[in-house]
């Protein structure tokens, strides 16, 4: 037991690797949130009118609300007014045109996370939008794309250059009034992505997010809106970091992702936010709001994450199936340490006829952390032949760590079949043992089980991310036998 | 919209407390109503209770049974029992109280069998001390808080250390609500002594046009080595609603099996709650709920394993036609360091109608490394190979699905170790699916 309980202390005592601030002039309002707030936010970002008549709608709707408290987490009070809700870096007013006008200190930020902007537009081809704090700082391949028709920058310059189509679809899958942190975001939020792939286009590469929280004291609320029309398809990435800070950090987003007919779009995370320390001090409060609307025959939506990061995670992908023949899938790696709490799952909507859908849900808990899977399936009245299969499985390392699992299925229709199952264990003996016996040490014995355990999920990101994520996955898992 | 009422209901209480003298049981009455009036009923807003609508039942003015003895006829009472009734220990209560008029059951050593306020008066003051009320996993509970104040003529009975009880205690409810809408309260407790055996067997009958609620609260305890069966049969007219809460906790190692058969009635919500509070527990637990009409039927279960190396078992079956609502909501917990548990949960359920529901909430809430749990859950139609197989053989479509139906609601059937019960139930099923012998 000695060498796992110095390996243990290891891991307890590892860095954040991220945790490091960039020293970078911003402009920031501050603290607090008021109907003055919400309008200096939007003069700030020159927007039109309606987004602001918007924004005040939704944040009057906000005042009426009270902070949900069904998940199944345990943190203090949220003061709304201690929160600075706007951060941009000062590099330039406008925003720059090419790599070579950003801020060299923010490139270098983005390096340190292993994303070199110039890097990767050289050899990996994937066009990055980059948002730190609030506002987007560098979209790549922004020309390339647009040869095809596809647009993609951040949601500020959408609203200046393409109002008509971001009035057409924003807050069409999400409501301003669909919950309490969605009515916060769709008030305050700052920047974010839009991306737009016309009829018939398929996006020729992985379009990719980076977000990073660096000011202190700042809650990132970004926006992203993805609308595939009929035909289109698209491979989204997302990825997050911040920095390491003693007092808690908000993020509250929203993603929106619209599919048109025989549509297809696959979005994935890897999120690692600060967890904070082995003490539950510090963090990035996560409060997600991510749902997409198959609303074409024969769309596909997917979701893929793996959620390493945050103090505290609330977070359900959904799926709207509307149209007929439409699938929704939903794969999902949450891994808690330390003090971390993750409440995280899907929904998913059938609406439409002969629709299908697919959860996969693991879920590995170390440490003192809480991880729980929370997911409904609904079968609406008219939604015939709808076909569902969930699961979701469990692994505690450590006997002070907790699992739990609350799905909900709810069926109006009778020939819809839904299916759902799910585990809860500890590594066996004999796995473990067999692995030893081959000359495996028992930290990498049970890398490989865990490894195995998510594989189903890591499967389906893309490839440069599925190495990130098994990376994350061993780092974070180091030290945690039990 | 009708509005609900609950103000009345403090009127009644204070009628009905002011009937009674100052007692231990007077003051949990009082506390049960502060709680009750603190709380208040249900609302959907409330996780607990999220698909069941129970404070909608409150639109109606409800009677309250007073202090002092009820009648109603004999040929009522042989109505409301069901077959095989005069084998056993034939326990009525009319309108939620113990009427020992009406019942006949056997005296012997192996049980005692009175009222509470009888059994704490006299020599079981310490039993009903220790017992009576005590989890406070359900006092907090509205509805459980309501059953508290309104109980009346409550039931005590004590199975005595090392016997076993030969013929079934068997609870016969009858509810008369042929001139006004009812309100019961009907309240239990039981304990087991250690190495005693002992079958329950519950069933519901509500008499008359109007409608009744029942709201009952049976709680039994569980010594060292005993052995419980705890049946609810629920085959009531439409008009009946109930919420019961079997609270069942295992403080001495033992074992315990439930089976719960809702077929017909109103709105049902039936709480199951095991909570295993010593080493070594096991417990099974089946439910089938095949349903028509509008009936709601909802199905709570609770394990909780509070200490290492405890079994269980659960297996519910729903099938439902109509209008009707089925829900299922089964929670497993694993306190800290209760590791060495094997708990297994499954729910299957087959959707008839096209305007039929089916919610279900399948629950793991896991604090211990060291455990193998399990939940499965499938809502679904009836196998379309399997009726092809029988209908290829010559059988035609609709004697196909009823014996495809009773295999399905066989695999709980079967767990009825009573044969009288059993046979009953059977006949209840092939009634309902129209299989002649």
């Amino acid at each position: 037991m000695s060498d796992e309980m110095q390996l243990l202390e290891e891991r307890v005592n590892r860095e954040y690797e991220f945790g490091f601030t960039t020293d970078i002039e911003t402009d920031t309002i501050p603290k607090g949130l008021s109907e003055d707030v919400v309008r200096l936010i939007s003069k700030k970002k020159n927007e039109p009118e309606w987004l602001l008549e918007w924004r005040l709608k939704a944040f009057r709707h906000w005042q009426t609300l009270k902070m949900p408290k069904w998940a199944h987490l345990k943190y203090p009070e949220i003061d709304f007014q201690d929160i600075i809700y706007y951060a941009a870096p000062k590099t330039s007013k406008v925003k720059p045109d090419s790599l070579d006008e950003v801020d060299p200190e923010l490139l270098k930020t983005f390096e340190k996370l292993g994303i070199s902007l110039k890097e990767q537009k050289r050899l990996t081809g994937v066009a990055v939008d980059v948002v730190m704090d609030s506002v987007s700082v560098a979209t790549t391949f922004q020309s390339q794309l647009a040869e095809k028709g596809i647009i993609f920058c951040s949601m500020s310059e959408a609203i200046q250059k393409h109002p008509d189509l971001v009035r057409k679809y924003l807050g069409t899958v999400v409501p301003m009034t669909d919950n309490f942190f969605a009515a916060l975001n769709s008030a305050v939020f700052s920047d974010g992505s839009f991306c737009y792939i016309p009829k018939g286009v398929r996006c020729p590469m992985e379009l990719s997010t980076y977000f990073r929280i660096n000011q202190e004291n700042s809650g990132q609320f970004e926006r992203t809106l993805i609308v595939a029309e009929d035909g289109a398809y698209v491979s989204y990435l997302e990825g997050c970091t911040a920095p390491r800070r003693d007092e808690n950090q908000l993020h509250a987003a929203i993603v929106e992702i619209l599919a048109g007919d025989e549509a297809e779009v696959k979005y994935s995370t890897v999120q690692n936010w600060y967890p904070g320390d082995e003490n539950g001090v510090g963090g990035v409060y996560n409060f997600v709001t991510k749902r997409g609307l198959c609303r074409g025959h024969h769309s596909k939506i997917s979701w893929t994450q793996v959620e390493t990061g945050s103090a505290i995670t609330w977070k359900y992908p959904s799926v709207i199936l509307k149209g007929d023949y439409s699938i929704g899938e939903f794969y999902s790696v949450a891994l808690t340490t330390g003090a971390q709490q993750a409440d995280t799952g899907t929904k998913m909507q059938h609406i439409g006829k002969n629709t299908r859908s697919r959860i996969v849900s693991k879920g590995i808990s170390a440490g003192k952390s809480q991880n729980s899977y929370r997911g409904l399936v609904h079968v609406a009245k008219g939604a015939e032949n709808t076909r569902n299969f969930s699961q979701c499985d469990s692994l505690l390392l450590g006997d002070k760590c907790g699992a739990h699992t609350f799905p909900y299925i709810e069926s109006r229709n009778n020939t819809a079949i839904v299916e759902h199952e799910a585990t809860t264990s500890k590594i066996g003996e004999d796995q473990l043992f067999y692995c030893e016996q081959r000359g495996l040490d028992a930290e990498k014995a049970v890398a490989l089980i865990v490894t195995g355990f998510a594989k189903e999920v890591m499967n389906n990101l893309p490839m440069e991310f599925a190495v990130e994520a098994q990376k994350l996955l061993a780092v974070s898992l180091e030290g945690s036998v039990g | 919209m009708n509005t609900i009422k609950t103000e009345y209901l403090e009127e009644r209480f204070n009628e009905l407390l002011s009937a009674q003298p100052e007692s231990k049981l007077k003051s949990w009455q009082k506390e049960g109503f502060q709680t009750f009036t603190k709380v208040g009923l249900p609302t959907l807003k409330n996780e607990e209770w999220k698909y069941t609508g129970i404070s909608r039942l409150f639109t109606r003015d409800f009677s309250i049974p007073s202090k002092g003895t009820e009648s109603i006829s004999r040929e009522i009472v042989e109505k409301a029992a069901m077959p095989g009734a005069s084998a056993m220990n034939h326990l009525v209560f009319l309108n939620g109280k113990l009427n020992l008029e009406l019942s006949t059951f056997k005296k012997s050593d192996d049980f005692e069998i009175c009222t509470l306020e009888e059994a704490y008066n006299g020599r079981y003051k310490d039993d009903v001390e220790a017992y009576f009320n005590k989890s406070s996993l359900v006092t907090k509970d509205g509805i459980h808080a309501l059953n508290v104040s309104f109980m009346n003529d409550s039931v005590f009975i004590k199975v005595n250390k090392g016997h076993e009880v030969s013929m079934p205690v068997y609870f016969n409810h009858i509810f008369d609500a042929t001139h006004n809408h009812l309100l019961a309260s009907p309240r239990s407790l039981v304990i087991v002594e250690e190495a005693a055996k002992v079958e329950i067997i519950e069933s519901y009958y509500t008499h008359g046009s109007m409608d009744s609620f029942s709201n009952e609260v049976v709680e039994i305890i569980a010594k060292e080595n005993c052995q419980i069966e705890a049946y609810k049969i629920q085959n009531d007219t439409p008009n009946g609603n109930h919420v019961g809460t079997t609270h069942i906790r295992q403080i001495g190692k033992c074992l315990v099996n439930t089976v719960t058969i809702s077929l017909n009635g109103g709105m049902i919500r039936n709480n199951t709650d095991i909570i295993m509070e010593k080493d070594a527990n096991e417990a099974h637990m089946y439910g089938l709920y095949f349903l028509k009409g509008h009936t709601h039927v909802d199905n709570h279960t609770l394990v909780d394993n509070t200490k290492p190396l405890c079994f269980s078992n659960e297996l519910y079956k729903g099938i439902i036609d109509d209008y009707a609502t089925g829900v299922f909501s089964g929670k497993i917990i694993v306190r800290p360091d209760a590791q060495k548990i094997n708990a297994y949960q499954s729910n299957k359920n087959i959707l008839l109608s096209p305007t039929g529901t089916i919610n279900t909430k399948p629950q793991l809430e896991i604090y211990a490394d060291d455990v193998k749990c399990s939940h499965g859950c499938t809502v679904g139609r009836l196998d379309e190979e399997a009726l092809y197989y029988l209908r290829a053989r010559g059988i035609n479509k609709d004697l196909a699905k009823s014996m495809l139906l009773k295999a399905f609601a066989d695999d709980i059937v079967m767990h009825i170790k009573i044969e009288a019960v059993k046979e009953y139930v059977e006949s209840l099923i092939a009634e309902r699916l129209q299989l002649h012998d």
